[in-house]
């Protein structure tokens, strides 16, 4: 009764903590989901990204109570999937990790593009990517990952 | 098999990043991990009359300058920057203590309890009212007097070039481990011997009291070289006091408004003309350095031994200084005081050719060095100058010279369009004899029985690619494949000084000195033993010698060169550009993986084109920085220059790896001599500053003055 239920990387878990706190201090200090980066807290940077219920979220702007029955995907769920590994061998084969900070959350919304249009033109991806900031790449190395990722992942999306 | 140096490989720390698991500071567990807050002056100048403090619970601690047990100097150039502030503050973010304790929210409460009675003090907030000068230099040749009389025409102006933030995506943020033997600090940073250095310092402790390791680092930019010595000595003092390991993590508005930043600028130039060839240059530069020296002496050489960009000067003089302000200090970011110079050079150069209805690009050219020319310094550019061949390479890909005929021609309408160019260089590695006198790098190769090889450098992967390249360069020479070698973040136990990385030198420098220790493990390989080789620098034997007290000699081995040309379309009814097209051509010598310099150079070229429009920092009169988040400091997105295309040149350094040169700086020194070249074709008026952002576009288009 007491507890916020949700849905986090396929397994139901509880969350019986304060009902403000954000979803982003949860995910890293209760579940040590570390891969979701804290880049701002303020909801502009895009490091923190989650899918929530099919939708890039930052979880930073996300407070616990509201996620209460939603479907959580965080980088360390999303890794084992089969899309995942096309967007990996994708980045990889271009060089789009730099540092890495911005990568798991701009890796969500290269999944989040894909999901609502699999064959998108470059402008659909710079779209889709624009709440998640990069400071090293320039952009261009990702975007070409992910339209590779369009093409080799054919049917997968 | 052999290693396709030019080509591509998966980046060596791909797997991790990419799928979340790698570890930054944040990432590490918290259990028995003391949170740190810093209380930061509220007062731009200021004396400490009293610091009065709550009631303080057990398990938490003040730590302040009496904590120090070494010296409260931060070791960085000079001994001026404080671990913890000393009886005055000196700027607004000025650390003066740390609360540390178990919860988090507990010490925010603590802190947010103290009270701290500042006596204020005078301040200098405004870079024009400066009283005192860190830095002064100044240096020339020829005869300028005679060849300013002798000019057809002299021409004065003044640029100004505002603050840059680095804004890596990952904050500021070290942890400090107190050890039975030692003070161990981990920790985002790009130079862990100049970390070491300075906690050494401050502990008043042995070397080998002290042991630094680099966290996977999420950006740096240069703003991870020298103010991570500052936050490593806070954590160790704190972390000694506490006896328990003490991490602290800036928030990004902490980040934003207090860590160093680029140095604004103000640059006079006087300069000759005759015959449509450039003569003589008169060159005063100022930078605003903050409160503390910093690095503000080295970021100055650099400057102003760029400031007569690519152009043969016979007759030159230059006066740089540094001078204090109580605002942040100022410090490394890509470029080092470059990119200030350039742009201000670039500008008065497009400025004469428009004089003299010439093209700007073609009347750069003209007077552009070739090799064998003298540098600014009486040095010689001892490889050739590709300059003219880049300049047809970004024309046939840009359609420069049809476009600024094209745009030229009175436009009307609401949208207005135009296209500018620039021409530059960075001098590779370490200024003067820094490399020679200073950092002495050494390297090592440490062979195992089963025939794997790792690499040990101080060198920091910063997300520039480093490990790969280094590991590229090892299985190249030793033929082995690129799995068998290892390279992990430096560790100051294990790894020698192969000194910082800065000033994109870690490639040319440390790639080369890899390179030539896997020649010699090569040759003095047997299988199924455990050996050691090391590798020390030397100098290239070609160079002239660099004495920094008269500027003179080579300050740089060799350049890397680049030309920019950026087209904008400026809609004159709501001030908004577009960026129709960026183009760059940059020869950073043989690329060690092509995609990592593509890397480089699109990434740096788009924080270029950031510095030079949308990228807006100041502080307001109490000497606050204001625009210290994401929402009120706007950084590049997917969406802002969606065309921006890099053309490789390829001129070899032959004591480069391969005959690689510096890269990672070039590509943002000369994006805004580009970028508001092209807004003042569109905007029909001449433009000194940089950033110029839409306000400032609608004050043009509105009639008031800049």
């Amino acid at each position: 009764m007491n507890s916020i239920d949700f849905v986090l990387n396929g397994k139901e878990v509880k969350f019986t903590g304060n009902p403000a706190a954000r979803l982003l201090d949860v995910l890293r200090d209760d579940f040590r989901l570390t891969g979701v980066k804290c880049g701002c807290k303020e909801g502009e940077c895009g490091a923190c990204s989650v899918i929530i219920d099919g939708l890039l979220v930052n979880s930073c702007m996300v407070a616990m109570g509201s996620i209460n029955g939603s479907t959580i995907t965080t980088i360390e769920g999303y890794c084992e999937t089969a899309r995942y590994a096309v967007l990996d061998k994708a980045f990889a084969s271009v060089s789009a990790v730099q540092c890495g900070y911005c990568i798991p959350g701009m890796v969500l919304a290269a999944e989040c593009v894909l999901a609502k249009t699999p064959h998108p033109t470059e402008d659909e991806i710079r779209v889709g990517i624009s709440g998640n900031l990069c400071r090293c790449t320039g952009y261009n190395a990702i975007v070409n990952a992910i339209s590779i990722a369009a093409k080799e992942g054919n049917g997968l999306w | 098999m052999t290693m396709n140096i030019g080509g591509s490989v998966e980046k060596k720390d791909h797997a991790q990043k990419m799928s979340g698991k790698a570890l930054y500071v944040g990432d590490y567990p918290l259990e028995g991990v003391l949170y740190g807050k810093l209380l930061h002056s509220s007062k731009a100048r200021a004396r400490i009359a009293e610091i009065r403090l709550p009631e303080i619970p057990e398990g938490y601690f003040v730590v302040d300058k009496n904590d120090v047990p070494g010296d409260n100097n931060v070791n960085i150039v000079k001994d001026d920057t404080p671990v913890f502030a000393r009886e005055t503050v000196e700027y607004i973010g000025d650390p003066i203590l740390m609360v540390v304790g178990p919860d988090e929210a507990e010490t925010e409460r603590l802190l947010k309890a103290i009270e701290v009675v500042y006596e204020e003090l005078p301040a200098v907030l405004n870079v024009r009212d400066f009283d005192t000068v860190f830095f002064e230099y100044d240096f020339g040749k020829g005869d300028i007097e005679k060849a300013f009389a002798e000019a057809d025409k002299v021409y004065t102006e003044q640029f100004e070039t505002g603050y840059q933030e680095q804004a890596y995506l990952e904050t500021q943020g070290m942890i400090g481990e107190p050890q039975p033997d030692k003070m161990t600090v981990h920790g985002s940073m790009q130079c862990p011997y100049y970390v070491k250095g300075a906690v050494v310092r401050a502990m008043g402790s042995s070397p080998e009291g002290v042991q630094i390791k680099q966290d996977t680092t999420g950006g740096g930019f240069g703003g991870k070289e020298a103010f991570p010595s500052i936050l490593a000595c806070q954590v160790a003092v704190a972390a000694k006091k506490a006896g328990k390991p003490v991490r602290v993590i800036f928030d990004r508005r902490e980040d934003m408004e207090f860590t160093s930043k680029r140095h604004p600028s103000l640059c006079t130039y006087k300069v000759a003309v005759k015959d449509g060839k450039i003569t003589a240059m008169d060159i005063d530069v100022i930078f605003n350095g903050g409160a503390y020296t910093t690095l503000s002496a080295v970021v100055l050489q650099r400057g102003i031994i760029c400031s007569s960009g690519v152009y043969k000067v016979d007759n030159l003089r230059v006066k740089g200084r540094a001078v204090k302000t109580n605002l942040v200090p100022s410090g490394a970011y890509r470029g080092f005081g470059a990119p200030q110079t350039f742009f201000a050079v670039e500008m008065i150069m497009d400025h004469i050719a428009f004089d003299l209805g010439l093209d700007p690009m073609q009347f750069k050219l003209d007077n552009a060095v070739k090799q064998g020319d003298a540098t600014s310094t009486s040095g010689i550019y001892h490889f050739p100058v590709p300059l003219p061949e880049m300049v047809e390479k970004i024309d046939a890909a840009s359609g420069y010279r049809e476009k600024r005929l094209e745009y030229a021609i009175a436009q009307t309408g609401r949208y207005r369009r135009g296209v500018g160019s620039s021409m530059f260089f960075h001098g590779a590695g370490f200024t003067g004899s820094g490399e020679r006198d200073h950092i002495k790098a050494v390297s090592k190769l440490h062979k195992y029985p089963d025939g794997s090889v790792e690499i040990l450098v101080s060198n920091s992967d910063i997300g520039q690619g480093l490990k790969t390249t280094f590991s590229k360069i090892v299985a190249h020479e030793l033929n082995l494949p690129y799995e068998k070698i290892i390279i992990e973040n430096p560790d100051t136990d294990r790894v020698p000084d192969s000194g910082p990385t800065v000033a994109s030198r870690s490639l040319m420098t440390v790639g080369e000195l890899l390179r030539r220790a896997a020649i010699k493990l090569r040759e003095s390989w047997v299988d199924g033993e455990d050996q050691i080789v090391e590798e020390r620098f030397k100098e290239p034997d070609f160079l002239i010698p660099f004495y920094i007290d008269k500027f003179q000699g080579d300050a740089y081995p060799t350049y890397a060169w680049g030309v920019n040309v950026i087209e904008v379309e400026v809609d004159t009814l709501t001030g908004v550009s577009k960026i129709l097209g960026a183009w760059g051509c940059f020869d950073v010598g043989t690329p060690v993986d092509l995609n990592v310099v593509l890397g480089q150079m699109e990434g740096g070229y788009l924080q270029g084109i950031g510095y030079a429009s949308i990228e807006q920092m100041a502080a307001d009169e109490k000497g606050r920085i204001r625009n210290n988040s994401f929402s009120d400091y706007i950084i590049p997105t997917s969406m802002d220059v969606p065309k921006l295309e890099v053309i490789m040149h390829v001129e070899k350094y032959p004591d480069g790896p391969y005959g690689a040169k510096g890269a990672g700086e070039l590509p943002l020194v000369g994006a805004p001599g580009a970028y508001i070249g092209a807004m003042e074709q569109a905007l029909r008026k001449p433009i000194n500053k940089a950033p110029f952002s839409m306000d400032d576009t609608m004050k043009v288009l509105q009639g008031v003055k800049l």
